[in-house]
């Protein structure tokens, strides 16, 4: 049960996108299809997984002082490996996220979360931690995804709601992005604050 | 010449690094409040881009591509970056207090920049020679400059203005940025030589 609160924690009350306001650079640059969010933000999920796991166990033999760059490492080094991985499998999709694969090592969700939950937590506690803020991140890459998608080409991960020709293309553009994210965040706003009164 | 010159127009406004490839956006959303501190954020970005793209680069060309070590790219370039930062810090409090006491509160936040890696990256990728890397880190943080200050200007006037409370803040302040991104689409199309 208390594992279940894990992820609850990071998919509704602290997500990382909407409520915490973590990882904009990704949120905003991968969204411009449902795929390709979605596969961002389970890109994102395994390396914040992995390194929660990893952190959380090296956690008593790493000094204080050096803490950050030793994370910092251990976070690139799975980036690293993602990287070998996509080339590898995924050729077409690592094409298409381009530069956002390898800066998922700047993304403060990673050095926030294992700074914050995985370096006094148990592994087990961690990895559950990693499950539920990558969910929350994938789950909002997805949705921004699917709306800027629907939105700029009748589409949602390719299936066809509407005819092109009524779709607004400055959607899958740089300025839609800014502008989906703005009201999606204004929306949950309004949604938490009746829930709260 | 004119390679050099193209570089600075599509860095600063055809390619702006917030408003067109997203990246920075943390300290973008995170340092706009006020006029002040975003020209100094900007100062400083400007200062840690152009000389960590030029360690960087020096270190790909003369370290990974002599010994074959191209996977490393991710955890090197991090690591002398935050080195650079620290080092700068350092450096800037001995031989510069005034400039330290400008940019110092900004030095950290820099490491977690995005931008910074990214353009280091970027540069490798596209395969420009130093001076042209040097030329493209300096114009990119230009343009990250121009957006920031361009932004918190905007942002001092937001502040005093009614809006609707679920849109106060961040939304607001992202619908603006989607504005702005807007406009800077006029400048898409523009090629020099």
């Amino acid at each position: 049960m208390n594992k279940l609160r894990i992820i609850y924690n990071g998919l509704v009350t602290e997500n990382p996108t909407f409520v915490l306001l973590l990882g904009m650079c990704p949120t905003l640059g991968t969204t411009g299809s449902a795929i390709t969010g979605l596969s961002m933000g389970l890109a994102t999920s395994g390396v914040l997984v992995c390194s929660n796991a990893a952190i959380s166990a090296i956690k008593n033999m790493v000094p204080d002082k050096v803490r950050i760059p030793a994370y910092i490492v251990v976070i690139a080094t799975f980036v690293t490996l993602l990287q070998m991985f996509m080339q590898a499998y995924l050729p077409s999709l690592n094409e298409s996220l381009g530069i956002f694969i390898p800066l998922i090592v700047v993304n403060c969700i990673l050095l926030g979360r294992t700074e914050a939950y995985a370096s006094r937590h148990s592994v087990i506690d961690s990895v559950f931690d990693g499950i539920g803020i990558g969910c929350g991140f994938t789950v909002a890459l997805t949705l921004l995804g699917s709306i800027r998608e629907l939105l700029g080409t009748g589409t949602v991960f390719g299936a066809r709601i509407f005819p092109e020709t009524y779709g607004s293309l400055v959607f899958v553009l740089a300025p839609g992005a800014f502008i989906a994210l703005g009201f999606l965040i204004a929306i949950i706003n309004h949604v938490r604050n009746r829930n709260k009164s | 010449m004119i390679t050099y010159i193209s570089i600075i127009i599509t860095a600063i406004f055809v390619n702006n690094i917030v408003f067109a490839q997203f990246l920075g956006i943390c300290p973008f959303l995170g340092v706009s409040k006020k006029l002040s501190s975003a020209a100094g954020m900007g100062a400083a970005v400007t200062f840690v881009m152009a000389l960590a793209t030029c360690v960087t680069w020096l270190l790909q060309k003369y370290v990974l591509d002599v010994f074959g070590l191209g996977y490393m790219q991710t955890i090197l370039f991090i690591l002398v970056i935050a080195a650079l930062v620290q080092m700068l810090e350092i450096i800037l409090k001995k031989i510069a207090p005034a400039l330290y006491s400008a940019l110092g509160v900004f030095l950290p936040l820099i490491t977690t920049n995005c931008a910074v890696l990214g353009v280091a990256i970027l540069v490798t990728q596209k395969g420009l020679s130093l001076g042209e890397s040097l030329v493209y880190a300096v114009a990119t943080a230009l343009g990250f400059t121009l957006a920031l200050v361009l932004f918190a200007g905007i942002r001092e006037r937001l502040a005093l203005t009614e809006v609707p409370s679920p849109m106060r803040g961040i939304p607001i302040a992202l619908i603006c940025a989607g504005l702005l991104a807007m406009a800077f689409m006029g400048f898409a199309g523009i090629s020099v030589g």
